[in-house]
């Protein structure tokens, strides 16, 4: 008797500690320092992580580390600031890449349309030019026209909100095209003085 | 009588250091995830515009696909997929099945062993990890500090 009652005593002091050790540990990890960069924001160096680890991947499967990391990919490739911190666009123009324009043929030619588009936009920032060029190197006109922007001037009502939300320029920019972080690729084009709204009232 | 005492002592001793090693294999456990920082959920942070497409796959047993737009942009264009092969510009939006890919639609129109490694390859494209919902990986909405998708990453 003597005994079971000096060893719950004992188990008991034991089981405080580890509980207490618990605690502590716990605490100290969820205490990190507050005012480290990067708060909201995964470090720069996540980015392009391999995919084992990128938190999508099952790393336990048998197929994530068979697969191509893509900074292996991208090492040759021009640099962004954002999206797949590659810049695309620029990767095609310089044929460091050689997408293929047709599944079966790899020298297909796109056919590409030099059309640029200017928007003049209502606030205080620069003018949109969006160019066909650069877009139909990539795409077919059927992939915008006419379900995503009616072909006619004036006819699409297009704001930032709606591009944020996913919809006009925004079903692939800010999904797979760099996205609206960059606003002077799109807002390009310097306004007349005067011509903003904005000027004009006062 | 003294030697059954003797041996029950003893036998409380070992439980004791059983108890003992276990308590401090758990201590050990907690330091390695402290250390380590297992503690603190990292949000995935996969490539920009990886497509996790879970329509059937958790239902069925496997993996989720996780498609990345990075790899297949590099050697075809967009054109390709989302105007010849019919892919919807939305996630998800695209009723593909198995059936479908091995008569040569959606994904079979490559995948077929001869433009692109062949269907049997299941776990190169099952290869995501269960449970994740259909998404397009680092999309603007997904991202925003604020959103109700960013809840949901």
């Amino acid at each position: 008797m003597k005994m079971t009652i000096h060893s719950l005593i004992k188990s008991g002091a034991v089981l405080c500690t580890v509980f207490m050790l618990i605690l502590f540990t716990a605490g100290k990890s969820f205490s990190a320092d507050p005012n480290t960069f990067n708060r909201l924001l995964a470090p720069a160096s996540e980015r392009n992580p391999p995919p084992p680890t990128d938190g999508i991947h099952d790393a336990n499967g048998p197929g994530a580390a068979a697969l191509q990391t893509p900074k292996t990919a991208f090492h040759d490739l021009p640099k962004s600031k954002s999206g797949n911190y590659i810049d695309w666009v620029k990767a095609l123009d310089e044929k460091k890449i050689s997408p293929r324009y047709d599944r079966l043929d790899p020298n297909a030619v796109p056919v590409v349309m030099d059309l640029n588009i200017v928007r003049e936009v209502k606030g205080s920032m620069p003018n949109v030019v969006y160019p066909h060029k650069q877009h139909t190197e990539w795409l077919d006109c059927s992939n915008c026209h006419p379900a995503i922007f009616i072909p006619q001037k004036g006819a699409n009502d297009i704001s930032m909100a709606a591009i944020l939300l996913g919809e006009k320029c925004g079903v692939c920019h800010g999904k797979v095209a760099f996205p609206v972080s960059e606003c002077r690729r799109c807002h390009s084009q310097k306004k007349e003085k005067g011509s903003t709204k904005v000027k004009q009232q006062k | 009588m003294k030697t059954y005492l003797r041996r029950h002592a003893r036998s409380n001793k070992e439980r004791y250091l059983n108890i003992n090693l276990l308590l401090a294999l758990l201590v050990l456990l907690l330091l390695i995830m402290v250390t380590l920082d297992l503690f603190n959920p990292r949000s995935a942070h996969a490539e920009y515009a990886d497509v996790v497409i879970n329509n059937y796959s958790d239902e069925a047993g496997m993996r989720p696909v996780v498609f990345p737009h990075w790899f297949h942009r590099i050697r075809f264009r967009c054109k390709v997929c989302h105007a010849d092969l019919g892919f919807k510009f939305d996630a998800g939006g695209n009723d593909i099945n198995m059936l479908k890919i091995i008569d040569g639609e959606y994904c079979g129109a490559c995948h077929d062993g001869d433009i692109a490694w062949s269907v049997e390859n299941c776990d190169l494209c099952h290869s995501g990890q269960p449970g994740t919902p259909t998404q397009v990986h680092g999309s603007t909405l997904q991202k925003l500090k604020t959103s109700p998708a960013a809840d949901a990453k």
